[in-house]
């Protein structure tokens, strides 16, 4: 049975603050979330290294390594709590019982932890959809779909505390729409067919999590709006088109929350902020910590409303200082130290502000980040009906945000940018309230990118 | 020649259906299919990829101009034919096994063909010997292969080591490319080359397979 959510948990910016949730939540070994501080989460990955069954033995090594690292630099540092996250390559979802063991692994670590230390901590496992293999993708049905389900099912039998994934349906129509500029095409992929995978995955998600007494930690747009704000970074695609995919984006990974899930967000998710607003569940985000991974125009801003605090992801290797993630967990700690310090000396306020303004000026993509931006978006979305109008009215919503902000002059952006800004909002204008036209256009756009049997079309 | 600058000019504006109009304006006046090409489409596309690099065109804006070149050549391709020049080239693409990501290789897919080339795809997460299978069967003459993670670059090597066994490395140019790769990469791998983006991929295609021109 889904929800649907008609009012925000969180109705003023004020209140949209890092490290405090409406509805906190308690995970793994006694972990807090959302309750009155922020937590760093860590995220590896394997050095250069080939990934096969014939060296399996040194695959596990590296990851006792890490949960080793992650002992030791706990019990230095002495954060209040953290979460760690173990996202699986491909080959770990393709082969379900790897992911599970590499779980069991990193659970054990948590628990050795917990118990020589009583740092709360948990453990967030992150399959990868493995369903786009084929093109076009075979998302309900197939053997993909199959060692997916079955991948989340050992893994949660193995003791992760938190499941969370970042799924790919609409993602071959974005990938192209995007490409090409094609509004139509990107809002017809998030508001229509992401939002109906959402619904089939997440319903499914949610069940093993209730199963087996896990929590459903939510979905990243990493491959939409992620997807755009690195080619935005790359000056490939304006940033006033990333800054509207990401506005938009918001709607699909809500319908997590809507099938059940109830938070942590994914650090991926930028959209995160208005999930908070909305659902008042905690999120964890990524921004200038994870330069490890991937370099990014919102540093200072996404951490402006974090739960989680997280590096996105790292590679274990050796760094001057030590193993590299062990130098971005004490990053995340300093990170979060800051957050508690000013939470707890009430001047979180404050250093929200600093967040805010040190970047929302210099780019688009971190002006619809705000506090105030998210509310706004995360206002229209609750106000519309159904994903392709809330996913429309978030888009149309991030756009007009733009524009007042450079009428405002709190924003500037170029010429380029402006033009497209324009072409944006006319192009949004243009598209029709109802979904169903758009289906027909865009089954004779996309039809060779989709089938409509995935979508249940 | 004026029109064969505003063929170019055209191109780089995006102008598809104007593109196609004067091209075949430029046909019908008897004009060699060689320099419209040459002089006019080329041309266009070079100043596009040269604004691309210098951050003063939009994808977007790149790709409709990769389309107009395509449809372009679609009208000059009978004509090329009849003088013996029609086929650019094949080139043969794929993500390595274990890696599921496709835009990279999409995008530069997209720009090769928008530049004249046959691109046969054959898609993400694919195998040594499917490379194998696929450059007996297709007989390109290169080969690019894609990989986003540092888990999969390896496999870039797997495979060259496979076509290397299979006999087939002399046949074949190979071109690698995504973000964790890199020339050195290239270099200790025994790929013949390496580009950081979907544009350079092209040039350095043209330059494999010794073009200097069309």
């Amino acid at each position: 049975m889904q929800k649907t959510f008609k009012t925000l948990a969180i109705p003023d910016p004020q209140q949209l603050m890092f490290g405090r949730t409406p509805k906190p939540l308690i995970c793994g070994f006694g972990l807090k979330l959302g309750n009155g501080q922020v937590y760093p989460e860590l995220n590896f990955t394997l050095p250069t290294m080939a990934l096969e069954e014939t060296n399996w033995a040194a695959v596990v090594a590296q990851y006792e390594e890490i949960g080793s690292i992650i002992e030791r630099a706990a019990a230095r540092l002495k954060p209040p709590g953290l979460m760690a996250e173990f996202e699986l390559l491909p080959p770990m979802t393709e082969h379900p019982s790897w992911g599970a063991e590499l779980t069991s692994v990193l659970l054990r670590h948590l628990d050795q932890l917990h118990k020589d230390t009583g740092i709360p901590c948990a453990l967030r496992v992150t399959p990868t959809d493995i369903r786009d293999v084929t093109k076009p993708p075979e998302l309900r049905s197939g053997k993909p779909l199959e060692l997916l389900l079955q991948s989340f099912e050992q893994c949660a039998a193995a003791g992760a505390h938190v499941l969370s994934i970042e799924s790919v349906g609409g993602k071959e129509v974005h990938d192209e729409a995007l490409l090409y500029g094609d509004i139509e095409g990107v809002i017809f992929a998030l508001g229509v067919l992401a939002s109906r995978d959402m619904e089939f995955l997440w319903e499914r998600i949610v069940a093993t999590c209730s199963k087996y007494n896990v929590v459903p930690g939510g979905d990243s747009a990493c491959g939409f709006a992620n997807t755009a704000m690195q080619l935005a970074g790359q000056g490939m695609l304006p940033e006033v088109l990333a800054s509207v995919v990401r506005a938009a984006s918001s709607v699909r990974s809500l319908v997590a929350y809507e099938c059940g899930a109830y938070g942590p967000s994914k650090d991926c998710a930028y959209e995160g902020p208005v999930i908070k607003a909305i659902t008042g569940a905690p999120i964890a985000m990524e921004g200038k910590s994870a330069s490890c991974a991937h370099f990014s125009p919102v540093g200072n801003v996404a951490a402006a409303m974090c739960d989680l605090w997280s590096n996105e992801s790292v590679q274990n290797v050796r760094l001057l200082s030590g193993p590299a993630p062990e130098a971005y967990f004490e990053l995340l700690v300093y990170d979060c130290r800051l957050f508690n310090q000013a939470l707890e000396t009430k001047t979180e306020n404050v250093y929200q502000n600093l967040l805010v303004s040190s970047d929302i000026h210099l780019s688009p993509q971190a002006y619809v980040l705000s506090p105030e931006s998210t509310i706004r978006i995360a206002s229209t979305v609750v106000r519309e009906t159904g994903h392709y109008a809330q996913t429309l009215a978030a888009a149309r919503e991030a756009a007009s945000l733009l524009r007042e902000g450079v009428q405002q002059e709190e924003l500037q952006l170029n010429s380029r940018e402006t033009e497209w800004l324009e072409r944006i909002t006319r192009e949004l204008n243009a598209l029709p309230a109802d979904e169903h036209q758009m289906i027909i256009t865009m089954q004779e756009r996309y039809g060779h990118l989709f089938t409509a049997n995935s979508y249940g079309l | 020649m004026k029109e064969l600058l505003d063929l170019a000019q055209l191109l780089e504006q995006g102008q598809s259906q104007k593109v196609l109009t004067l091209t075949q304006q430029l046909v019908d006046s008897g004009l060699s299919p060689q320099t419209i090409l040459n002089e006019g489409l080329i041309a266009g596309m070079a100043v596009v990829g040269e604004k691309m690099r210098n951050g003063e065109m939009y994808l977007p804006e790149v790709l409709q101009s990769a389309g107009a070149m395509k449809a372009s050549l679609a009208i000059l391709k009978p004509h090329l034919a009849r003088e013996g020049t029609a086929s650019r080239g094949k080139i043969l693409i794929g993500t390595v096994k274990g890696d599921m990501h496709d835009i990279g290789k999409n995008l530069v897919t997209i720009m090769l063909q928008g530049a004249g080339f046959e691109v046969i795809d054959i898609g993400l997460n694919v195998e040594p010997q499917r490379f194998v299978t696929a450059i007996t069967e297709h007989t390109p003459a290169v080969l690019g292969l894609s990989a986003m993670l540092t888990t999969t670059m390896l496999n870039m090597k797997t495979t060259i080591e496979a076509i290397a066994s299979a006999g087939l490395r002399s046949q074949v140019k190979i071109i690698i490319g995504g973000a964790p790769v890199s020339q050195k990469f290239a270099d200790e791998i025994g790929a013949d080359g390496y580009s950081r983006d979907a544009v350079l991929a092209v040039n350095k295609v043209r330059q494999l397979m010794g073009h200097t021109s069309y």
